[in-house]
């Protein structure tokens, strides 16, 4: 065993930190929101197009896209740094979605037409798949494309699509077949926004941010050659995700971020009420927080490591999903506590302990241990599919 | 023993949820986080009329004359409903102390108009300490001649936007400690010198900073003795502390419930997600500590009420039931799916005050401190 990394792989790493202390503005203290206004989409943006020119954002995709062909590890660091640093830019429905789909799956003109616009950052994807009546069950999907000559018309709704409302596209899942088993009858369609008939509707979240819509399809007119995949097939070509890292180093960097915040924090003001010293409850809990991000930090390093070793990791996700989510919940918590009275004043508030950073992401971590795959659903799936368990 | 409600107090309990039911709609709580005022005067006055502002004033002060733990029973349908507006400040803090320890004068001059709804009262102690200590408290009061003149800053002060009058704590005593530096003030909102600004918090609450600049109060409007203002300030701690509970059980149970009509209510894979076990296992843990909430915090609010010695079950009580509401909240969410992670379902006005409540009147760690303390270690 060796928890070394490469001289390289070190040296990619304080090439991203130093670009990314270059290009985030001094005071940044970070807008993971950054969809919700127009100030934070145009940074996005702008950040998107400089990753692309460093060939970041296709870091991991093969030389024959135009990507880099860097190491799982490499890609690992990478999603690390960014993290730490909440830099936005990165489209990650695009990238890292969309992008490994059509190359498995894509037609040579699909892979032409769609391919360059991410690699180059001038598209927005979103991902169109739950829907009202189907959440955890993805495959009860209701949302109906029929096919009219050249075109498949779409009638049904989607929600919680994120994104949908700065999205200049949408990957799809709709049903054709509606006599199939339910698995055996969807279809992916690639879908430009600007279609008529689609209609995007915000849906404000707890925390008060416009992140998330639902998006309705009335009649909309999709030409065949956005079809992904064969017809029927979408749901087995919706599940190729699995080329690029998918070690959920996210999560431990986010978390270490706000320990780091937090602890910097204590020491600027010494001897207040946030100093910690005869506390040893609190201490104790920040302490227990650093101890569980490295957990999960090395939990996700070895995801990595797997897949650079060319093996699937399956029931190792759903581990690192699950704990690392569960933890950055108990992680803002902690700064919730530690932050006291303080810790309820929002971000407008002159008296609001890092800009109400903390506060915020106590209510949006509600949601971490929701979107992309409940709690519940990583550990059917770690008793099922790890643990050889008998399915409910 | 008896743990259950008396006829009169069963009568309350469901009046008070009829009531409610009635004249304070989801909407109007809704309405309220918006509003600057936080509340209607329309269900002040309704309240005032059922007797509840009045409901523990004594009957010749023109209330009820009923226990602070028929108070709590009111609170706990408060709690549910989410009533807005300044009823624990004016209701549960201050016309409890003014009660205790007020003036003849004092009291025939403030408590009639409590209970009839014409004046709204609320406490103010803590500071940009954040504490609910009394080394915290800086904000001092000098004597000049036979008034007062006060200088500092409180800070997290609910309602006092819209405040009548405010019970002001201050320092007296340079060196005095708590047996005899501290000092009630009763503060009208028109005194000169005061700065009220309102602060924006999680619950959408209506607190405020207030600033006072060489504000100058008569020594008739002291509350109890001068130098003895401490023992009111731990009062109000006592008494919101446990009360808090009360109102957050209300909350609680409400929360469980919604879970539970959801999780029967929402297909997934063709059966209802309350059929899965781990959707059971929520609904079970989240019953088991609205269960652990209810009696901890009644057995505070009892001892309390009985004139027993209460601070060990009171501490409990807020530490058990902050962190118990909390989980309930996350785990609603849980069970809920994306649906509950968004503004216009209900279950995120309970989260955000769930925070709040925690908050108040120290917290969990606050309060474990103390239990600590009083094992002895
Ligand atoms: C912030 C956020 C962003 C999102 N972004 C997108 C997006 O861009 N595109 C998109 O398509 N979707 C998106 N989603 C949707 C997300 O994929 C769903 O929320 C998720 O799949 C859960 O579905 P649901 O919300 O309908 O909950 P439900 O499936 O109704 O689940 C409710 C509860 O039941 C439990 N449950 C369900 N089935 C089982 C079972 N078999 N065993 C045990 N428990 C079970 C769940 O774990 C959960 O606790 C997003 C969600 C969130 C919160």
């Amino acid at each position: 065993m060796d928890f070394k990394f490469s001289t390289e792989e070190e040296t990619f790493q304080n090439d991203v930190n130093g670009f990314l202390k270059q290009e985030l503005p001094s005071d940044w203290t970070g807008e993971t929101a950054y969809a919700s206004s127009d100030d934070g989409w145009n940074f996005n943006l702008k950040m998107k197009k400089k990753l692309a020119e460093k060939g970041w954002l296709t870091l991991g995709w093969p030389k024959e896209y135009g990507g880099m062909e860097a190491s799982i590890m490499s890609q690992v660091l990478f999603n690390e740094q960014m993290a730490y640093n909440r830099a936005p830019g990165i489209d990650i429905w695009g990238i890292k979605m969309l992008a490994p789909t059509l190359m498995v799956h894509g037609t040579e003109e699909q892979k032409q037409r769609f391919l360059p616009p991410v690699a180059n950052g001038e598209v927005q994807w979103c991902q169109g798949y739950s829907e009202p009546g189907s959440g955890s069950d993805l495959a009860s999907l209701q949302t109906r494309a029929e096919v009219d000559g050249d075109e498949y018309v779409v009638n049904g709704t989607k929600i919680w699509t994120s994104n949908g409302h700065r999205a200049d596209w949408i990957i799809l899942l709709a049903r054709t077949d509606t006599d199939a088993p339910k698995h055996r009858g969807i279809t992916m369609l690639l879908v430009d926004m600007k279609t008529p008939g689609i209609s995007v509707n915000p849906i404000v979240n707890m925390a008060g941010m416009h992140e998330f819509n639902q998006v309705f399809f009335d009649n909309v007119r999709v030409p065949k050659r956005n079809l992904v995949g064969e017809e029927n097939r979408g749901w087995y070509v919706g599940a190729t995700l699995l080329d690029f890292e998918r070690s959920g180093v996210q999560y431990s960097a986010e978390a270490r971020r706000t320990i780091d915040d937090l602890v910097g924090f204590i020491k600027d003001n010494p001897s207040s009420n946030f100093d910690l010293s005869g506390r040893e409850h609190l201490r104790n809990r920040l302490a227990d927080m650093a101890i569980e991000t490295e957990v999960s930090r090395m939990i996700s390093y070895n995801i990595g490591f797997m897949q650079s070793q060319g093996f699937v990791p399956n029931k190792e996700a759903s581990i690192c999903k699950s704990f690392s989510t569960e933890m950055e919940q108990r992680v803002a918590e902690t700064g919730m506590h530690i932050l006291g009275l303080y810790g309820q004043l929002t971000s407008d508030s002159k008296w609001a302990p890092l800009r109400g950073r903390i506060e915020r992401t106590f209510l949006r971590h509600h949601s971490a241990t929701l979107a992309s795959g409940t709690s519940e659903i990583q550990r059917n799936i770690i008793a099922t599919r790890g643990l050889g368990l008998p399915r409910a | 023993m008896d743990l259950g409600f008396d006829e009169v107090q069963m009568l309350l309990k469901n009046s008070a949820r009829e009531v409610l039911e009635q004249e304070c709609p989801i909407t109007l709580v809704r309405a309220m986080e918006e509003d600057e005022r936080g509340f209607t005067s329309e269900l002040w006055q309704n309240m005032a009329e059922l007797g509840w502002l009045g409901l523990s004033i004594p009957e010749q002060y023109g209330g009820q004359g009923m226990s602070f733990f028929d108070l709590a029973i009111l609170l706990e349908e408060t709690g549910r409903f989410l009533v807005p507006g300044p009823f624990f400040s004016t209701v549960v803090l201050s016309s409890s102390i003014l009660t205790e320890y007020g003036t003849e004068s004092q009291k025939s001059e403030i408590l009639p108009k409590i209970a009839n709804g014409d004046l709204i009262a609320t406490v103010a102690i803590t500071e940009p300490s954040a504490t609910y200590e009394s080394n915290g408290i800086q904000l001092t009061a000098t004597k000049d001649g036979s008034n007062y003149v006060l200088n500092g800053t409180k800070l997290f002060v609910n309602d006092a936007q819209i405040a009548d009058i405010i019970l002001v704590v201050a320092k007296t005593d340079d060196k005095g400690d708590e047996s005899n530096g501290f000092t009630v003030f009763i503060v009208d909102k028109n005194t000169s010198g005061m700065t009220i600004t309102p602060l924006d918090t999680i619950a959408s609450d209506k607190q405020a900073e207030i600033v006072f600049e060489s504000v100058s109060i008569s020594e008739e409007n002291v509350l109890g003795e001068v130098g003895k203002g401490w023992d009111i300030a731990k009062r109000v701690i006592d008494l919101g502390s446990s009360a808090k509970c009360i109102e957050m059980l209300g909350g609680a149970d409400r929360v469980l419930e919604m879970t539970v009509e959801y999780v029967k209510d929402r297909t997934q894979f063709g059966r209802p997600i309350g059929s899965f076990q781990a959707i059971q296992h929520h609904c079970a843990n989240m019953a088991t500590d609205v269960e652990g909430c209810r009696y901890v915090a009644y057995h505070a609010v009892w001892r309390i009420s009985e004139g027993l010695e209460a601070q060990k079950e009171i501490s409990i009580a807020k530490a058990w039931v902050s962190d118990a509401y909390r989980r309930v909240c996350a785990i609603g969410h849980q069970s809920h799916g994306a649906i509950g992670f968004t503004k216009e379902y209900d279950l995120q006005l309970y989260t955000r005050r769930a925070k709040a409540q925690e908050l108040a009147f120290g917290d969990s760690s606050y309060h474990r401190e103390i239990v600590a303390q009083q094992l002895g270690i």
